[in-house]
Protein backbone atom coordinates (compact mmCIF):
# COMPACT_ATOMS: atom_id res chain seq x y z
CA UNK A 1 0.00 0.00 0.00
CA UNK A 2 1.47 3.32 -0.72
CA UNK A 3 1.37 6.39 0.98
CA UNK A 4 -1.37 7.86 -0.54
CA UNK A 5 -3.30 4.93 -0.57
CA UNK A 6 -2.41 4.82 3.61
CA UNK A 7 -3.96 8.42 3.52
CA UNK A 8 -6.78 8.39 1.82
CA UNK A 9 -7.52 5.12 3.74
CA UNK A 10 -7.41 6.85 6.95
CA UNK A 11 -9.25 9.73 5.46
CA UNK A 12 -12.11 7.18 5.04
CA UNK A 13 -11.98 5.35 8.25
CA UNK A 14 -11.63 8.96 10.10
CA UNK A 15 -15.30 9.75 8.36
CA UNK A 16 -17.27 6.82 9.36
CA UNK A 17 -15.64 7.31 12.51
CA UNK A 18 -17.22 10.82 13.16
CA UNK A 19 -20.52 9.56 10.59
CA UNK A 20 -20.75 6.68 13.68
CA UNK A 21 -20.82 9.26 16.92
CA UNK A 22 -22.49 11.99 15.00
CA UNK A 23 -24.90 10.92 13.68
CA UNK A 24 -26.58 9.23 16.95
CA UNK A 25 -25.66 12.35 18.86
CA UNK A 26 -27.69 14.75 16.21
CA UNK A 27 -30.84 12.28 16.36
CA UNK A 28 -30.60 12.74 20.21
CA UNK A 29 -30.04 16.87 20.09
CA UNK A 30 -33.05 16.83 17.34
CA UNK A 31 -35.08 15.11 19.95
CA UNK A 32 -33.86 17.43 23.09
CA UNK A 33 -34.29 21.20 20.89
CA UNK A 34 -37.55 19.98 19.42
CA UNK A 35 -38.72 20.13 23.62
CA UNK A 36 -37.48 23.47 24.08
CA UNK A 37 -39.90 25.75 22.57
CA UNK A 38 -42.94 24.37 25.27
CA UNK A 39 -40.34 26.54 27.84
CA UNK A 40 -41.48 29.94 26.39
CA UNK A 41 -45.09 28.77 25.84
CA UNK A 42 -46.91 28.93 29.05
CA UNK B 1 -7.32 -12.57 21.17
CA UNK B 2 -5.22 -11.44 24.04
CA UNK B 3 -2.22 -10.36 22.33
CA UNK B 4 -5.31 -8.35 20.48
CA UNK B 5 -6.40 -6.58 23.70
CA UNK B 6 -2.73 -5.99 24.70
CA UNK B 7 -0.97 -2.20 24.79
CA UNK B 8 1.51 -3.36 22.12
CA UNK B 9 -1.14 -4.50 20.14
CA UNK B 10 -2.47 -0.95 20.18
CA UNK B 11 0.39 1.44 19.62
CA UNK B 12 -0.52 3.45 16.09
CA UNK B 13 1.55 3.11 13.13
CA UNK B 14 2.88 5.83 11.32
CA UNK B 15 0.40 8.04 9.80
CA UNK B 16 -2.40 7.15 12.02
CA UNK B 17 -4.63 10.13 12.35
CA UNK B 18 -4.85 11.30 16.10
CA UNK B 19 -8.02 12.67 15.27
CA UNK B 20 -9.43 8.71 15.09
CA UNK B 21 -9.21 8.95 18.77
CA UNK B 22 -11.99 11.15 19.94
CA UNK B 23 -14.28 9.65 17.71
CA UNK B 24 -13.25 5.84 19.09
CA UNK B 25 -13.38 7.86 22.85
CA UNK B 26 -17.17 9.25 22.09
CA UNK B 27 -18.44 5.46 20.89
CA UNK B 28 -17.78 4.33 24.79
CA UNK B 29 -18.85 7.56 26.14
CA UNK B 30 -22.17 8.05 24.31
CA UNK B 31 -23.01 4.52 25.04
CA UNK B 32 -22.25 4.49 28.90
CA UNK B 33 -23.76 8.48 29.12
CA UNK B 34 -26.93 6.14 29.37
CA UNK B 35 -26.56 6.05 32.73
CA UNK B 36 -28.23 9.28 32.93
CA UNK B 37 -31.29 8.00 31.35
CA UNK B 38 -32.10 5.67 33.18
CA UNK B 39 -35.25 7.52 35.28
CA UNK B 40 -37.27 6.06 31.87
CA UNK B 41 -37.31 3.23 32.51
CA UNK B 42 -38.35 3.67 36.34
CA UNK B 43 -42.03 4.33 35.79
CA UNK B 44 -42.23 1.53 32.99
CA UNK B 45 -40.51 -0.85 36.26
CA UNK B 46 -42.66 0.58 38.74
CA UNK B 47 -46.15 -0.24 36.73
CA UNK B 48 -44.79 -3.61 36.03
CA UNK B 49 -42.21 -5.62 37.68
CA UNK B 50 -43.27 -3.40 41.38
CA UNK B 51 -47.00 -2.78 40.36
CA UNK B 52 -48.26 -2.63 44.23
CA UNK B 53 -45.20 -1.79 45.90
CA UNK B 54 -45.33 0.80 47.86
CA UNK B 55 -41.57 1.25 47.83
CA UNK B 56 -41.66 1.38 44.45
CA UNK B 57 -40.52 4.71 43.77
CA UNK B 58 -37.22 3.91 46.41
CA UNK B 59 -36.99 0.30 44.82
CA UNK B 60 -36.78 1.82 40.94
CA UNK B 61 -33.94 4.57 42.20
CA UNK B 62 -31.54 1.80 43.44
CA UNK B 63 -30.30 0.22 39.93
CA UNK B 64 -29.24 3.75 39.24
CA UNK B 65 -27.89 4.41 42.56
CA UNK B 66 -25.95 1.63 42.47
CA UNK B 67 -24.39 1.78 39.13
CA UNK B 68 -23.14 5.71 40.14
CA UNK B 69 -21.61 3.70 43.18
CA UNK B 70 -20.06 1.11 41.33
CA UNK B 71 -18.88 3.94 38.58
CA UNK B 72 -16.74 5.56 41.37
CA UNK B 73 -15.58 2.44 42.91
CA UNK B 74 -14.43 0.37 39.82
CA UNK B 75 -12.77 3.49 38.53
CA UNK B 76 -10.63 3.69 41.54
CA UNK B 77 -9.92 0.30 41.97
CA UNK B 78 -9.28 -0.53 38.61
CA UNK B 79 -7.70 2.45 37.21
CA UNK B 80 -3.95 0.98 37.33
CA UNK B 81 -4.81 -1.78 35.70
CA UNK B 82 -7.03 0.29 32.75
CA UNK B 83 -3.37 2.24 32.58
CA UNK B 84 -1.23 -0.49 32.85
CA UNK B 85 -3.02 -3.32 30.43
CA UNK B 86 -4.62 0.12 27.62
CA UNK B 87 -7.62 1.15 26.57
CA UNK B 88 -8.30 -1.47 24.17
CA UNK B 89 -8.81 -4.03 27.09
CA UNK B 90 -10.13 -1.25 29.06
CA UNK B 91 -12.82 -0.30 26.66
CA UNK B 92 -13.59 -4.91 25.49
CA UNK B 93 -14.38 -5.14 29.52
CA UNK B 94 -16.14 -2.25 29.91
CA UNK B 95 -18.51 -2.73 26.70
CA UNK B 96 -18.74 -6.32 28.23
CA UNK B 97 -19.69 -5.32 31.80
CA UNK B 98 -22.56 -2.69 30.17
CA UNK B 99 -23.90 -4.52 27.65
CA UNK B 100 -24.16 -7.95 30.37
CA UNK B 101 -25.63 -5.37 32.13
CA UNK B 102 -28.45 -4.45 29.92
CA UNK B 103 -28.74 -8.81 29.16
CA UNK B 104 -28.98 -9.11 33.10
CA UNK B 105 -31.70 -7.12 33.41
CA UNK B 106 -33.58 -8.15 30.41
CA UNK B 107 -33.45 -11.80 32.02
CA UNK B 108 -34.58 -10.53 35.12
CA UNK B 109 -37.87 -8.53 33.49
CA UNK B 110 -38.53 -12.41 32.17
CA UNK B 111 -38.58 -13.78 34.82
CA UNK B 112 -39.86 -11.31 37.30
CA UNK B 113 -36.64 -11.61 39.33
CA UNK B 114 -36.38 -7.78 40.17
CA UNK B 115 -33.10 -8.62 41.82
CA UNK B 116 -31.46 -9.53 38.56
CA UNK B 117 -32.19 -5.85 37.64
CA UNK B 118 -30.34 -4.34 40.23
CA UNK B 119 -27.39 -6.45 39.85
CA UNK B 120 -27.55 -6.26 36.48
CA UNK B 121 -27.57 -2.59 35.81
CA UNK B 122 -26.64 -1.76 38.89
CA UNK B 123 -23.34 -3.78 39.80
CA UNK B 124 -22.10 -5.31 36.39
CA UNK B 125 -23.28 -2.32 34.25
CA UNK B 126 -22.03 0.04 36.77
CA UNK B 127 -18.29 -1.81 36.74
CA UNK B 128 -18.42 -1.33 32.52
CA UNK B 129 -19.20 3.02 33.72
CA UNK B 130 -16.66 3.03 35.74
CA UNK B 131 -13.95 1.04 33.25
CA UNK B 132 -15.52 2.88 30.90
CA UNK B 133 -15.25 6.43 32.00
CA UNK B 134 -11.56 6.18 32.08
CA UNK B 135 -10.13 4.23 29.58
CA UNK B 136 -9.93 6.66 26.70
CA UNK B 137 -8.89 10.01 29.29
CA UNK B 138 -5.20 8.94 29.47
CA UNK B 139 -4.84 7.83 25.85
CA UNK B 140 -6.62 11.28 25.11
CA UNK B 141 -4.30 13.51 26.49
CA UNK B 142 -1.05 11.41 25.10
CA UNK B 143 -2.21 12.12 21.81
CA UNK B 144 -3.39 15.86 22.71
CA UNK B 145 -0.27 17.31 24.92
CA UNK B 146 -1.17 20.46 23.50
CA UNK B 147 -4.72 20.69 23.89
CA UNK B 148 -5.88 18.19 26.50
CA UNK B 149 -8.88 20.15 27.65
CA UNK B 150 -10.16 20.05 23.93
CA UNK B 151 -9.90 15.99 24.09
CA UNK B 152 -11.05 14.99 27.61
CA UNK B 153 -14.10 17.49 27.08
CA UNK B 154 -14.67 15.90 23.76
CA UNK B 155 -14.85 12.42 25.54
CA UNK B 156 -16.62 13.64 28.38
CA UNK B 157 -18.91 15.51 27.10
CA UNK B 158 -19.69 12.08 24.74
CA UNK B 159 -20.98 11.50 28.69
CA UNK B 160 -23.30 13.99 29.34
CA UNK B 161 -24.87 13.57 25.66
CA UNK B 162 -25.14 9.96 26.22
CA UNK B 163 -28.82 10.85 27.54
CA UNK B 164 -29.72 12.49 25.20
CA UNK B 165 -29.59 9.84 22.68
CA UNK B 166 -30.63 7.10 25.04
CA UNK B 167 -34.01 8.77 26.58
CA UNK B 168 -35.76 9.27 23.13
CA UNK B 169 -34.69 5.80 22.00
CA UNK B 170 -35.59 4.13 25.18
CA UNK B 171 -38.84 5.89 25.07
CA UNK B 172 -39.69 4.78 21.34
CA UNK B 173 -38.37 0.74 22.28
CA UNK B 174 -40.76 0.56 25.48
CA UNK B 175 -44.00 2.05 23.04
CA UNK B 176 -43.21 -0.01 20.41
CA UNK B 177 -42.63 -3.32 23.04
CA UNK B 178 -45.55 -2.88 25.04
CA UNK B 179 -42.84 -1.97 28.23
CA UNK B 180 -45.43 1.35 28.86
CA UNK B 181 -48.88 2.57 28.47
CA UNK B 182 -52.13 0.84 29.02
CA UNK B 183 -51.16 -3.25 28.94
CA UNK B 184 -47.74 -2.47 30.02
CA UNK B 185 -45.87 -5.89 30.04
CA UNK B 186 -42.56 -6.98 31.81
CA UNK B 187 -41.62 -8.67 28.87
CA UNK B 188 -41.59 -5.56 26.82
CA UNK B 189 -39.48 -3.80 29.54
CA UNK B 190 -37.03 -7.00 29.14
CA UNK B 191 -37.27 -6.96 25.32
CA UNK B 192 -36.04 -3.07 25.35
CA UNK B 193 -33.31 -3.82 27.90
CA UNK B 194 -32.13 -7.10 25.38
CA UNK B 195 -32.24 -4.41 22.62
CA UNK B 196 -30.85 -1.73 23.72
CA UNK B 197 -28.10 -4.32 24.98
CA UNK B 198 -27.54 -5.31 21.26
CA UNK B 199 -27.42 -1.85 20.06
CA UNK B 200 -24.69 -0.58 22.65
CA UNK B 201 -22.57 -3.64 21.93
CA UNK B 202 -22.46 -2.92 18.12
CA UNK B 203 -21.76 0.97 18.64
CA UNK B 204 -19.21 0.50 21.49
CA UNK B 205 -17.08 -1.83 19.12
CA UNK B 206 -16.25 0.76 17.19
CA UNK B 207 -14.22 2.14 20.25
CA UNK B 208 -12.04 -0.43 20.93
CA UNK B 209 -11.07 -1.39 17.23
CA UNK B 210 -10.32 2.43 16.70
CA UNK B 211 -8.41 3.16 19.87
CA UNK B 212 -4.71 3.76 19.36
CA UNK B 213 -1.97 4.32 21.45
CA UNK B 214 1.13 6.76 20.45
CA UNK B 215 4.28 5.25 20.05
CA UNK B 216 7.35 6.16 22.37
CA UNK B 217 8.21 9.79 22.20
CA UNK B 218 5.22 10.66 19.76
CA UNK B 219 4.97 14.17 19.94
CA UNK B 220 2.33 16.69 17.70
CA UNK B 221 4.13 18.23 14.48
CA UNK B 222 5.23 21.36 15.87
CA UNK B 223 4.82 21.30 19.26
CA UNK B 224 7.57 21.51 22.19
CA UNK B 225 6.61 20.70 25.13
CA UNK B 226 6.65 23.73 27.99
CA UNK B 227 10.26 23.63 29.75
CA UNK B 228 9.10 25.49 32.62
CA UNK B 229 7.41 24.40 36.06
CA UNK B 230 5.33 21.26 37.44
CA UNK B 231 2.10 22.53 36.82
CA UNK B 232 3.40 22.17 32.63
CA UNK B 233 3.44 18.56 33.54
CA UNK B 234 6.84 17.71 32.83
CA UNK B 235 6.84 15.57 36.23
CA UNK B 236 5.32 12.44 36.54
CA UNK B 237 3.61 11.28 39.80
CA UNK B 238 2.31 8.14 40.78
CA UNK B 239 -1.68 6.99 41.30
CA UNK B 240 -0.24 5.28 45.12
CA UNK B 241 1.70 8.49 45.76
CA UNK B 242 -0.61 10.99 44.11
CA UNK B 243 -3.79 9.76 46.85
CA UNK B 244 -0.55 11.00 49.56
CA UNK B 245 -0.60 14.75 48.29
CA UNK B 246 -3.15 17.18 49.82
CA UNK B 247 -3.56 18.33 45.94
CA UNK B 248 -5.40 15.22 45.27
CA UNK B 249 -7.68 15.56 48.17
CA UNK B 250 -8.50 19.55 47.55
CA UNK B 251 -9.46 18.36 44.04
CA UNK B 252 -11.81 15.83 45.33
CA UNK B 253 -12.97 18.28 47.63
CA UNK B 254 -13.32 21.07 44.18
CA UNK B 255 -15.21 18.34 41.87
CA UNK B 256 -16.84 16.96 45.31
CA UNK B 257 -18.56 19.86 46.16
CA UNK B 258 -18.92 21.35 42.26
CA UNK B 259 -21.24 18.41 41.23
CA UNK B 260 -22.94 18.44 44.31
CA UNK B 261 -23.96 22.20 43.27
CA UNK B 262 -25.39 21.38 39.56
CA UNK B 263 -26.75 18.30 41.20
CA UNK B 264 -28.84 20.70 43.49
CA UNK B 265 -30.61 21.35 40.43
CA UNK B 266 -30.46 18.55 37.94
CA UNK B 267 -32.20 16.51 41.05
CA UNK B 268 -34.74 17.97 40.42
CA UNK B 269 -35.14 20.11 37.51
CA UNK B 270 -38.78 19.34 36.58
CA UNK B 271 -40.14 20.36 40.22
CA UNK B 272 -38.00 23.32 40.75
CA UNK B 273 -39.09 24.73 37.27
CA UNK B 274 -42.85 23.66 38.82
CA UNK B 275 -42.70 25.70 42.01
CA UNK B 276 -40.59 28.96 40.67
CA UNK B 277 -43.42 29.31 37.82
CA UNK B 278 -46.59 27.64 38.23
CA UNK B 279 -48.84 29.81 36.40
CA UNK B 280 -49.15 28.34 32.98
CA UNK B 281 -52.08 27.89 30.84
CA UNK B 282 -52.78 24.33 31.51
CA UNK B 283 -51.17 21.36 33.40
CA UNK B 284 -50.47 20.08 30.40
CA UNK B 285 -48.65 23.16 29.04
CA UNK B 286 -46.57 23.48 32.74
CA UNK B 287 -45.36 20.21 32.40
CA UNK B 288 -44.48 20.59 28.60
CA UNK B 289 -42.56 23.55 29.91
CA UNK B 290 -40.96 21.59 32.49
CA UNK B 291 -39.79 19.43 29.90
CA UNK B 292 -38.44 22.05 28.13
CA UNK B 293 -36.44 23.16 31.42
CA UNK B 294 -35.19 19.37 31.57
CA UNK B 295 -33.73 19.38 27.58
CA UNK B 296 -32.00 23.09 28.22
CA UNK B 297 -30.43 21.60 31.20
CA UNK B 298 -29.21 18.66 30.06
CA UNK B 299 -27.98 20.68 26.40
CA UNK B 300 -25.86 23.09 29.14
CA UNK B 301 -24.80 20.07 30.83
CA UNK B 302 -23.14 18.96 27.46
CA UNK B 303 -22.38 21.75 25.91
CA UNK B 304 -20.13 23.32 29.06
CA UNK B 305 -18.09 19.88 29.76
CA UNK B 306 -16.79 20.78 25.63
CA UNK B 307 -16.52 24.61 25.87
CA UNK B 308 -15.47 25.58 29.19
CA UNK B 309 -12.85 22.23 28.97
CA UNK B 310 -11.15 23.80 25.89
CA UNK B 311 -11.14 27.04 27.15
CA UNK B 312 -9.47 25.77 29.78
CA UNK B 313 -6.34 25.21 27.44
CA UNK B 314 -6.00 29.07 26.97
CA UNK B 315 -6.68 30.35 30.84
CA UNK B 316 -5.55 27.28 32.52
CA UNK B 317 -7.09 24.81 35.01
CA UNK B 318 -7.25 26.56 38.26
CA UNK B 319 -8.85 29.78 36.58
CA UNK B 320 -11.18 27.76 35.00
CA UNK B 321 -12.22 26.16 38.39
CA UNK B 322 -12.14 29.46 40.23
CA UNK B 323 -14.97 30.49 37.41
CA UNK B 324 -16.81 27.60 37.77
CA UNK B 325 -17.22 27.73 41.59
CA UNK B 326 -17.17 31.58 42.12
CA UNK B 327 -19.60 32.51 39.93
CA UNK B 328 -21.63 29.28 40.44
CA UNK B 329 -21.81 30.59 43.85
CA UNK B 330 -22.84 33.96 42.61
CA UNK B 331 -25.66 32.46 40.58
CA UNK B 332 -26.92 30.61 42.84
CA UNK B 333 -27.04 33.91 45.17
CA UNK B 334 -28.87 35.33 42.01
CA UNK B 335 -31.52 32.43 42.09
CA UNK B 336 -31.90 33.12 45.72
CA UNK B 337 -32.58 36.80 45.38
CA UNK B 338 -34.73 37.04 42.88
CA UNK B 339 -37.20 34.15 42.79
CA UNK B 340 -39.55 34.25 40.16
CA UNK B 341 -38.91 37.79 39.27
CA UNK B 342 -37.51 37.14 35.83
CA UNK B 343 -38.00 34.38 33.65
CA UNK B 344 -34.90 34.93 31.82
CA UNK B 345 -32.28 35.40 34.35
CA UNK B 346 -33.58 32.36 36.07
CA UNK B 347 -32.93 30.46 32.92
CA UNK B 348 -29.43 31.93 32.05
CA UNK B 349 -28.66 31.23 35.81
CA UNK B 350 -29.42 27.72 35.51
CA UNK B 351 -28.01 27.20 32.22
CA UNK B 352 -24.73 28.21 33.78
CA UNK B 353 -24.87 26.58 36.60
CA UNK B 354 -25.43 23.12 34.88
CA UNK B 355 -23.23 24.20 32.10
CA UNK B 356 -20.22 24.35 35.20
CA UNK B 357 -21.26 21.17 36.64
CA UNK B 358 -20.52 19.65 33.30
CA UNK B 359 -17.38 21.10 33.14
CA UNK B 360 -15.82 20.26 36.55
CA UNK B 361 -16.23 16.65 35.51
CA UNK B 362 -13.88 17.47 31.77
CA UNK B 363 -12.00 19.63 33.16
CA UNK B 364 -10.89 17.26 35.78
CA UNK B 365 -8.40 15.12 33.80
CA UNK B 366 -6.54 17.93 32.46
CA UNK B 367 -5.88 19.21 35.92
CA UNK B 368 -4.58 15.75 37.13
CA UNK B 369 -2.21 15.89 34.36
CA UNK B 370 -0.81 19.31 35.31
CA UNK B 371 -0.49 17.91 38.61
CA UNK B 372 0.71 14.67 38.38
CA UNK B 373 1.93 14.54 34.65
CA UNK B 374 0.75 11.66 32.22
CA UNK B 375 2.54 8.30 33.95
CA UNK B 376 -0.30 7.22 35.76
CA UNK B 377 -3.34 9.89 34.86
CA UNK B 378 -5.95 7.44 33.93
CA UNK B 379 -5.60 5.72 37.51
CA UNK B 380 -5.45 8.83 39.57
CA UNK B 381 -8.54 10.17 37.36
CA UNK B 382 -10.38 6.76 38.97
CA UNK B 383 -9.44 7.74 41.94
CA UNK B 384 -10.93 10.92 41.75
CA UNK B 385 -13.74 9.98 40.43
CA UNK B 386 -15.17 8.41 44.27
CA UNK B 387 -16.42 12.38 44.88
CA UNK B 388 -18.53 11.51 42.39
CA UNK B 389 -19.73 8.90 43.96
CA UNK B 390 -19.99 10.94 47.36
CA UNK B 391 -21.78 13.63 45.35
CA UNK B 392 -24.36 11.53 43.92
CA UNK B 393 -25.69 10.47 47.65
CA UNK B 394 -24.56 13.92 49.00
CA UNK B 395 -26.57 16.20 46.34
CA UNK B 396 -29.87 14.25 45.98
CA UNK B 397 -29.88 13.98 49.83
CA UNK B 398 -29.70 17.97 50.87
CA UNK B 399 -32.17 18.86 48.69
CA UNK B 400 -34.97 16.19 48.31
CA UNK B 401 -34.82 16.03 52.23
CA UNK B 402 -34.78 20.22 52.30
CA UNK B 403 -37.43 20.51 49.73
CA UNK B 404 -39.64 17.51 51.46
CA UNK B 405 -39.13 19.15 54.98
CA UNK B 406 -40.20 22.53 52.94
CA UNK B 407 -43.35 21.05 51.66
CA UNK B 408 -44.24 19.50 55.04
CA UNK B 409 -44.03 23.13 56.01
CA UNK B 410 -46.07 24.26 53.80
CA UNK B 411 -43.54 26.70 52.00
CA UNK B 412 -44.58 27.43 48.38
CA UNK B 413 -43.11 28.45 45.38
CA UNK B 414 -38.80 29.86 45.28
CA UNK B 415 -38.17 30.05 49.23
CA UNK B 416 -38.99 26.19 48.91
CA UNK B 417 -35.70 26.06 47.66
CA UNK B 418 -33.77 29.12 49.41
CA UNK B 419 -32.10 27.08 52.31
CA UNK B 420 -30.91 24.28 49.54
CA UNK B 421 -29.50 26.91 47.59
CA UNK B 422 -27.45 28.94 50.28
CA UNK B 423 -26.16 25.33 51.65
CA UNK B 424 -25.33 24.96 47.46
CA UNK B 425 -23.57 28.88 47.69
CA UNK B 426 -21.40 27.76 50.84
CA UNK B 427 -20.05 24.31 49.67
CA UNK B 428 -18.97 26.05 46.13
CA UNK B 429 -17.27 28.83 48.25
CA UNK B 430 -15.60 26.02 50.09
CA UNK B 431 -14.50 24.52 46.43
CA UNK B 432 -12.96 27.84 45.78
CA UNK B 433 -10.82 27.57 48.76
CA UNK B 434 -9.78 24.02 48.15
CA UNK B 435 -9.02 25.12 44.89
CA UNK B 436 -6.78 28.22 45.90
CA UNK B 437 -4.80 26.16 48.05
CA UNK B 438 -3.65 23.70 45.34
CA UNK B 439 -0.15 24.04 45.00
CA UNK B 440 2.26 22.21 43.10
CA UNK B 441 2.94 18.68 44.14
CA UNK B 442 6.26 18.45 46.33
CA UNK B 443 9.31 17.02 44.93
CA UNK B 444 9.14 13.99 46.90
CA UNK B 445 6.42 12.69 45.23
CA UNK B 446 7.76 12.42 41.71
CA UNK B 447 8.92 9.58 39.76
CA UNK B 448 12.15 9.46 38.07
CA UNK B 449 11.43 12.04 35.26
CA UNK B 450 11.04 10.48 31.89
CA UNK B 451 13.52 10.95 29.01
CA UNK B 452 11.52 10.60 25.83
CA UNK B 453 12.51 11.46 22.45
CA UNK B 454 10.16 12.90 19.87
CA UNK B 455 9.67 11.01 16.91
CA UNK B 456 7.97 11.85 13.59
CA UNK B 457 4.05 12.83 14.01
CA UNK B 458 1.06 13.71 12.27
CA UNK B 459 -1.61 15.93 13.78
Amino acid sequence: MTTQDKQASTMIIGVIAWLWVLIPFGYGLYELVIKIPALFGS
Amino acid sequence: MAAFLSRDATIASPGWSRWLIPPAALSIHLAIGQAYAWSVFKTPLAATMLAGNPNSGVLTALPFQLAIIMLGLSAALFGTRVDANGPRWAMVVATACFVAGFLISALGCYTGQYWLVVLGYGFVGGIGLGVGYISPVSTLIKWFPDRPGLSTGIAIMGFGGGALIASPLTSQLLAAFGGTGKGATAAGVGQTFLVLGLIYAVFMSAGWLLIRVPADGWRPAGWTPPTEGVLAGRFDVSARNAIRTPQFWLLWVVLCFNVTAGIGILERAAPIYADFFPNAASPAALAAAAAGFVAMLSLANALGRILWSTTSDLVGRKNMYRFYLGVGALLYLVLTLIGNGSKVLFLICAILILSFYGAGFATAPAYLRDLFGTYQVGAIHGRLLTAWSVAGVLGPLIVNAIADAQIAAKVAGPARYTPSFIIMIVLLALGFVANELIKPVADRFHEERATSTPTGATA
